[in-house]
């Protein structure tokens, strides 16, 4: 396999966030041989910033909530492009999912009769929306992805788990029958390049929020994943859906959670108003992401924003008392000291929305099974590719996530993906092989990176590329200014092929990572631009100035980006859920 | 604003070297020392040093900062270095480097596995979660926070001086975690562990480790919280 | 490799309690020195020599010593092996270290026997 060492095991995720290590745990108490390859040491991965909680009937706070009633607000919250299978799935599967996490040790906050807290977020209701907010999001104060991913960490040590801590997976691996047969890897602290074989391949990679100029994402949430999807001729779904979240703390796009809002604070804006009782009179400031952020920005366009240049809304606390807010917030005091030079115990936070979350990503299936296109145009499985977490789209966010959804959706889905593997292994699913040429071709990044001699550096094509997508594809859209957004993509996209590494050398080259991430970047945002222009209608997070409405007739679908043709198709949502019956679209209102 | 970084790639430089760079910072704001190191790495792609959150909960920048560890991400230039001072970045001190800032953690992380640092619990757990009452859930506050940054660990002389024995404070605050949390029942393994000479009682109360954390939790008390644990165990 | 096998102890919590306990008795010692020789201002040869011919003065200086040394092998075992170790010597640390503890042994030995001789040898 000219010169390139070759690592074998049964099942390899690559990712070493919630998704990934609940994926990995399963398969490691299988006693597979499974390694993570994650190009963070685990508990750095970006889930250990999520802060609200994971919601999940468990009825703690309500013994009578009803997974069925999560079920609807998710469907609901999705704008009905949610897949009504999977949310079906994670909804019903979700405690016992949950309850595990806490058998592993994860520090839930507690009641007085001690069970796991709940908290009220955005988005939840009591009886299929008549019955009022619910609070039904578990949570470990606020810091609970940090509480989450370092109890997952632990539980994998715990059953010895194999990990490759700093490898950067640059490719997928297939055969000449199309199937993934593994990745090419480089192990960052020696610049080592290897084929790392799997009979079964898990990306668990994560979101991209990189992509735009600000986000509350990590600066290692890049895509790669999904970028490694599209390079190999695998669609991408959904991917014009970006959340972005009412707070990010303003200036630093700092996350701050809705589980402030779930306590009791509320937004205003320059008068002192509670805006979003005009906007959502039911549910307020517990509305909707993509409700809230929408109405923040209007607020800032009417001329009510907060500061000097009126462009930004203030998310007040101080009414909740210290007390409150150091049991139930103490992380948020923490940044909102740090990055916003505020104490929310006195005064209010300055807060704009800010890109979170990715609900597109790798069509699957419930089973974590990545999806393709047959020459028909219907579903087919790719062999021995799979997906988990936001880097999946299976989907059960649609057109707009809730909060504490999305943790929800890692343990759930790692761990699905985990067990099917896991049968699948049983049955004997086998190595494929590979042919040295199929190796030679996912290689060929690598090597036009190390022979480049000329071109642009990374860090400039990079904040280029956040700053179109910002400007051209952040909260509200028009198709003729996205067009324009493409074009200028399109051009960059050229010179991105061409980027210069002039760093060449082996040991921890950080630039090396960062100019394969580039790659990754721009196809998620390649994806991402076709895909908004092309979905003709408002739904979600997805609101288009030129297309106010929902246009169900058309589009109560997903969208399906085809990187070699570099358009984009439909796919059909699943009406079908397996116990209760079908939540039928209706006008989502607040 | 100048800025002096400890510059060392194994495949060119025999020693490290203080690299001066200038970077041009905005006036306007008071930049964290992770920002300066984007726009110095923006000039120079080569500079080597991990990040990923940059909001401190991923602990991945720990860095010695003019002196002191801290993470680069939370530490403002202005509280590094102050006014007209020069930026002094090198890696944490007390581990081997790989490559700039970049340090070799695996044996501060094989002292954190070292405590067996999971819950163990060998009862059949119940069909939902295991009750903890609010008192017993607050004696993990200011334990369950470390983000095992080395911040600590790497400032302890103790651990520089028995790296490969003494756990550290790191370690030693997630082996508490863990004793002090009702769900465990393995205390008295745990403390049997750690009875050695080396383990815990290397800990002479220094109390860097207290001064530098950057989440402000204190391993010393933690510490101090095992030997009364390990005291009444052996009396 | 550092070993626990010159410890004087069985465990780290052994050797911490010997610490503080022979800190103790060193302490309630020097008090009751200083508070003879404040309570004896005309002091003289005989009657400080008749002070520390009483038995329980005698068992009481027994005790001290053996504390003194002690305390001295705890803290020199831990400096040694803190300083004098392959982390910060290199290859020839252990057996640096060795001699040095060994040396600091015999010392403490000849401090140990002499101060018998000189509270009990008559």
């Amino acid at each position: 396999m000219s010169g390139f060492r070759t690592i074998s095991f049964d099942a390899i995720i690559v990712g070493g966030g919630g998704a990934g290590m609940r994926a990995a745990l399963q398969l490691a108490q299988s006693g597979f041989r499974t390694a993570v390859l994650s190009k963070v040491f685990p508990t750095r991965s970006h889930t250990v910033s999520a802060q609200g909680g994971i919601t999940c009937a468990i009825g703690s706070a309500d013994p009578e909530d009803d997974w069925r009633w999560h079920m609807y607000d998710t469907v609901k919250g999705s704008d009905y492009i949610g897949d009504q299978d999977a949310i079906e799935y994670m909804c019903m599967e979700g405690p016992q999912t949950v309850y595990e996490l806490e058998h592993m040790g994860l520090p839930f906050s507690r009641t007085a009769s001690g069970r796991i807290y709940q908290r009220p977020f955005g988005g939840q209701s009591k009886n299929y929306g008549k019955g009022g907010q619910a609070a039904r999001t578990c949570a470990a104060a606020d810091r609970t992805g940090h509480a989450l991913l370092h109890a997952l960490y632990q539980g994998n040590l715990k059953n010895d788990t194999v990990f490759l801590n700093e490898w950067y997976v640059v490719d997928l691996v297939k055969n000449q029958d199309g199937a993934v047969i593994g990745v090419t890897a480089i192990n960052i602290e020696d610049g080592e390049a290897c084929f790392v074989q799997a009979a079964a391949t898990v990306l668990a990679t994560g979101g991209a929020g990189r992509i735009y100029a600000s986000t509350t994402n990590a600066l290692i949430n890049t895509g790669d994943g999904v970028g490694m999807c599209l390079r190999a001729g695998f669609p991408a779904q959904d991917m014009e859906m970006w959340q972005f979240h009412p707070t990010g703390i303003h200036g630093a796009g700092t996350l701050v959670t809705e589980g402030c809002r779930g306590e009791g604070g509320y937004l205003i804006n320059k008068d002192g108003e509670r805006f979003m009782e005009r906007y959502a009179p039911n549910a307020k400031d517990l509305a909707g992401r993509d409700v809230v952020a929408r109405s923040m920005v209007l607020e800032v366009l009417e001329g009510r924003g907060c500061g000097e240049h009126g462009d930004h809304v203030m998310l007040k606390l101080d009414h909740l008392g210290a007390d409150v807010l150091n049991s139930k917030l103490p992380g948020i005091l923490e940044l909102s000291r740090t990055f916003a030079q505020v104490d929310p115990v006195k005064e209010p936070i300055p807060v704009v929305p800010t890109c979170h979350y990715m609900m597109g990503g790798i069509p699957t299936n419930i089973h974590g099974q990545a999806l393709t296109r047959d020459s028909a145009g219907s579903d087919e499985l790719v062999p021995g590719l799979f997906a988990a977490g936001e880097a999946a789209c299976v989907s059960v966010h649609g057109a707009n996530r809730l909060g504490g959804n999305s943790l929800l959706d890692l343990v759930v889905f790692g761990r699905a993906a985990g067990k099917h593997i896991e049968e699948l292994l049983q049955q004997g699913m086998q190595h494929r092989n590979a042919a040295s040429a199929d190796i030679e071709l996912a290689m060929a990044r690598l090597r036009r990176l190390d022979e480049s001699s000329e071109g642009e550096g990374v860090a400039a094509l990079r904040s280029e590329l956040q700053d179109i997508m910002q400007l051209h594809f952040g909260v509200f859209r028009t198709g003729e200014f996205m067009r324009e957004g493409v074009e200028k993509l399109s051009a960059l996209g050229q010179r991105i092929e061409n980027a210069y590494l002039a760093d060449k050398s082996k040991a921890f080259n950080t630039a090396r990572i960062e100019a394969l991430e580039l790659e990754n970047l721009f196809a998620v945002a390649a994806a991402t631009a076709t895909a908004a222009e092309g979905r003709t209608e408002s739904r979600g997070a997805h609101a288009r100035d030129d297309f106010r409405d929902r246009d169900d007739d058309n589009w109560l679908c997903h969208s399906l980006y085809f990187p070699a043709e570099k358009k984009i198709g439909k796919r059909e949502v699943n009406f079908k859920p397996n116990i209760v019956d079908t939540f039928e679209p209706r006008e989502r209102t607040y | 604003m100048l800025v002096s970084i400890y510059r060392y790639n194994p495949e060119q430089d025999e020693k490290p070297v203080m690299q001066n760079i200038d970077v041009d910072v905005p006036a306007d704001r008071d930049l964290m020392v992770l920002d300066v190191l984007e726009l110095a790495k923006a000039r120079d792609p080569s500079i080597a040093y991990r990040r990923s959150c940059r909001e401190g909960v991923c602990g991945s920048d720990g860095m010695n900062i003019n002196g002191v560890n801290g993470l680069a991400c939370i530490t403002p230039i202005s509280k590094a270095a102050g006014p007209g001072r020069k930026l002094v970045l090198r890696p944490l001190p007390g581990l081997p480097v790989i490559r700039d800032l970049v340090v070799d953690l695996s044996g501060f992380y094989r002292q954190f596995e070292k405590v067996k640092p999971y819950l163990i619990n060998d009862a059949p757990p119940p069909a939902i979660e295991r009750l903890q009452s609010p008192e017993d859930r607050e004696k993990l506050d200011g334990l369950y926070e470390c983000i095992l940054c080395a911040c600590c660990s790497t400032a302890c002389p103790s651990f520089w001086w028995n790296p490969d024995k003494f756990i550290g404070p790191a370690g030693l605050l997630q082996a508490y975690r863990f004793l002090a949390d009702s769900r465990d029942t393995a205390s008295a393994a745990r403390l049997a562990a750690l009875d050695d000479p080396f383990s815990v009682f290397r800990c002479r109360g220094i109390m860097n480790c207290v001064a530098v954390c950057p989440k402000g939790l204190n391993p010393t008390r933690a510490i101090g919280h095992i030997r009364s644990m390990l005291l009444q165990q052996g009396t | 490799m550092v070993t626990n096998a010159t410890s004087l102890g069985r465990s780290g919590l052994f050797d911490w309690l010997v610490q503080r306990f022979s800190a103790l008795v060193l302490l309630a010692y020097a008090i009751c020195i200083l508070g003879s020789l404040a309570l004896t201002p005309d002091l003289e040869y005989e009657s400080w020599r008749a002070q520390f011919d009483m038995p329980a003065m005698r068992i009481f200086s027994l005790i001290a010593l053996l504390s003194l040394c002690a305390h001295a092998w705890v803290g020199i075992w831990t400096v040694t092996t803190d300083y004098l170790n392959e982390a910060q010597l290199g290859r020839a640390g252990t057996l640096i270290r060795l001699l040095a503890q060994t040396v600091c042994a015999l010392l403490t030995l000849i401090y140990l026997f002499w101060g018998i001789r000189i509270f009990w040898g008559g």
